[in-house]
């Protein structure tokens, strides 16, 4: 069973991370967060970030993506430090899609997704043939194009975010970092968002995510990284980290593991104080 | 899709209606500025009016139009172009079509130190006005109220709700200190404050024209360089950050040529109320553009007050300052705004 990553990480993927974290440590004005964590991601693959609530999972993705400084250790993208790297060569490297991000009242689906091209326009080459045709790819990759000439704000939260992640896309890099992709969404439209990231990756890319929900993370990653308390708790697939022993510690969530009877995976049961039946 | 236009190694996106309207909003400024000249008690017709600015005009209007009548044009132009970009790149940056130059504190600063300076009479006030004249004085105080407002919405990087607020706060107080200098004052200077208050381009000379037309042209030139970086930051921060911009920085930098842009203004012609919120909301619509765009806006807002200014000294009974014509204008907008973003 744990075999199982291998055979669908494909042949095609080397094995040398792209993106890790060496000793960091990141906090807020003082009140230190992350302390001395070590983490890489594998390429190729999907990784998802899962965590209680405030044990530091944006701070991490957010260090990665070079939005906060640590204080100690360093970020390393393709061999450099990323505070070292200039913003503008960042971007053309790492897609960032933070949480919950909110477009101006009245801009076209076609102009925010031709904004994800900024890394790679500047004053005088403001918009190329190339830059119509990656946006054209990213519309349709996401399924969006019949919406190019509509506001954002016009649409369902469901299309809203696959907009979103059509501008990631359009930005050109294959490694894609998603700060909570599904918040806000109903259960159909998360697994609607999640089937397109899964795509993504299939395509080649590395995608990073947080998710809060724990099934839909076991479902969909390849790699999970469990943090409690601003360290890691346990890493790898979701077959060889999610047991009910390390739900209790991560979260004090009692619960049960079964098989999934759909995805082959683990699926958590919470056992919660009451309507519970049998024990 | 988006269309693009390709010159050599330049190529931009290709807007027709926003190019159209833009091309449109700048014959339409040079016409009532043209108009503006015209009119008064001398009355030139058009034609002649352009010629002389032209170079071919004969030698009386040259005297009327050039001495007399250009300077205050010139400054109406000015003002309004200043006002109007200045109000683009706040309310872009705070990312709220509240935040203009009025509520960022700026204008409340000139006001405070130019009644302060007409006021308080003898020694040191009567020394800085002499020496460096009440529209400097006026320029250093509002430039210094903007910055102030600036520093304390700080707090690892500027938020635009923070900064709308305590430019809200840091205007009531200065407006506090307005009122309290007006009480107190002698008649006669508070009649005079009275005029500066409300905001007019009587009386302007080439000196001040000056002063406004080279502050605009070098912030206009630093705003061109920076504009690029800063259409991302409409998306906000973070996303700004993963497009590769500095958001702090092009801020920091936007910012401060917008207090200065409004400090200039107000410096030239006194606190023109709402130009700077009504210019970057009406540039918006007429573009059909979702954000400020910021050579519209300061088009628009070069025409709201030439032909603010040409209403009040020609269409009006009574000859008013422009101030007055402006907010009559403005506050009506301000309140057409808020009811349409309640019935939303």
């Amino acid at each position: 069973m744990g075999a199982e990553h291998l055979t669908k990480s494909g042949p095609a993927v080397e094995d040398v991370p792209r993106l890790a974290a060496k000793g960091i440590a990141v906090g807020y004005g003082g009140r230190t967060v992350i302390d001395g964590l070590d983490v890489t991601v594998p390429p190729g693959l999907i990784t998802t970030i899962i965590g209680p609530n405030g044990c530091g999972k944006s701070t991490l993705l957010r260090t990665l993506t070079r939005l906060l400084k640590p204080t100690a250790g360093a970020v390393v993208l393709d061999g450099e430090d990323i505070v070292k790297l200039r913003t503008r060569d960042v971007a053309r490297k790492l897609g960032l899609l933070p949480q919950a991000p909110v477009a101006p009242e009245g801009l076209t689906v076609a102009d925010l997704v031709a904004r994800g091209r900024h890394p790679h326009q500047s004053w005088l080459r403001q918009w190329s043939s190339d830059d119509v045709s990656v946006v054209e790819r990213a519309l349709a990759m996401t399924g969006v194009s019949d919406l190019a000439d509509r506001p954002v704000d016009s649409l369902s939260g469901g299309q809203r975010q696959r907009v979103w992640i059509s501008m990631t896309l359009a930005q050109g890099t294959d490694l894609l970092l998603l700060d909570e992709p599904t918040t806000y969404l109903d259960l159909a439209h998360a697994i609607d968002v999640l089937d397109l990231v899964d795509d993504l990756h299939e395509s080649g890319r590395t995608v990073v995510m947080v998710l809060h929900d724990l099934n839909l993370a076991t479902r969909y990653s390849d790699n999970l990284v469990v943090m409690r308390d601003g360290s890691i708790l346990a890493q790898g697939h979701p077959r060889d980290v999610i047991t009910a022993d390390l739900l209790h510690e991560a979260f004090g969530l009692r619960a049960k593991v079964i098989d999934d009877p759909v995805g082959g995976r683990p699926l958590i049961v919470p056992i919660g104080r009451t309507h519970v039946q049998i024990n | 899709m988006t269309p693009g236009v390709r010159l050599g190694q330049v190529s931009f996106v290709w807007r027709p209606w926003m190019v159209c309207v833009t091309l449109l909003l700048a014959a339409a400024t040079f016409l009532v500025f043209c108009l503006s000249i015209g009119i008064g008690d001398f009355p030139i017709g058009l034609s002649r009016v352009i010629a002389t600015i032209l170079g071919r005009g004969e030698q009386v209007d040259e005297f009327v139009i050039m001495d007399l009548r250009m300077p205050r044009a010139l400054a109406g132009l000015l003002v309004g172009i200043a006002l109007g970009v200045s109000g683009a790149i706040t309310q872009s940056v705070a990312r709220n079509p509240l935040a203009s130059p009025d509520i960022l504190g700026i204008t409340g600063g000139a006001s405070a130190t130019a009644v302060f300076l007409v006021t308080v009479s003898g020694g040191a006030a009567t020394a800085v006005v002499s020496t460096v004249g009440l529209s400097a004085a006026a320029l250093v105080g509002g430039l210094g109220t903007g910055l102030l407002v600036y520093f304390l919405a700080w707090r690892r990087g500027v938020d635009g709700f923070r900064l709308i607020l305590i430019g809200i706060s840091v205007t009531a107080v200065m407006e506090a200190i307005t009122t309290w200098l007006l009480t107190k004052a002698d008649i006669r200077d508070v009649a005079r404050a009275q005029v500066w208050l409300v905001g007019s381009l009587d009386n302007r000379s080439w000196d001040e024209v000056r002063v406004v037309f080279w502050c605009t042209l070098v912030l206009m030139v630093v705003v061109a360089a920076v504009a690029f970086q800063f259409k991302p930051l409409h998306l906000g921060d973070e996303v700004a950050a993963g497009l590769g911009v500095r958001f702090s920085g092009v801020r920091a930098v936007l910012l401060l040529c917008a207090v200065l842009l409004a400090a200039a203004a107000v410096s030239a012609a006194g606190p023109v109320p709402f130009v700077a919120l009504v210019a970057p909301q009406v540039a918006m619509r007429l573009v059909r553009y979702p954000t400020p765009p910021l050579v519209a806006s300061g088009l628009v807002g070069a025409l709201l007050l030439i032909g603010a200014d040409l209403t009040a000294r020609s269409a009006l009974p009574v000859t008013l300052p422009v101030g007055v014509v402006t907010a009559a204008i403005g506050g009506p907008f301000l309140v057409y705004l808020l009811v349409r973003a309640n019935l939303r």
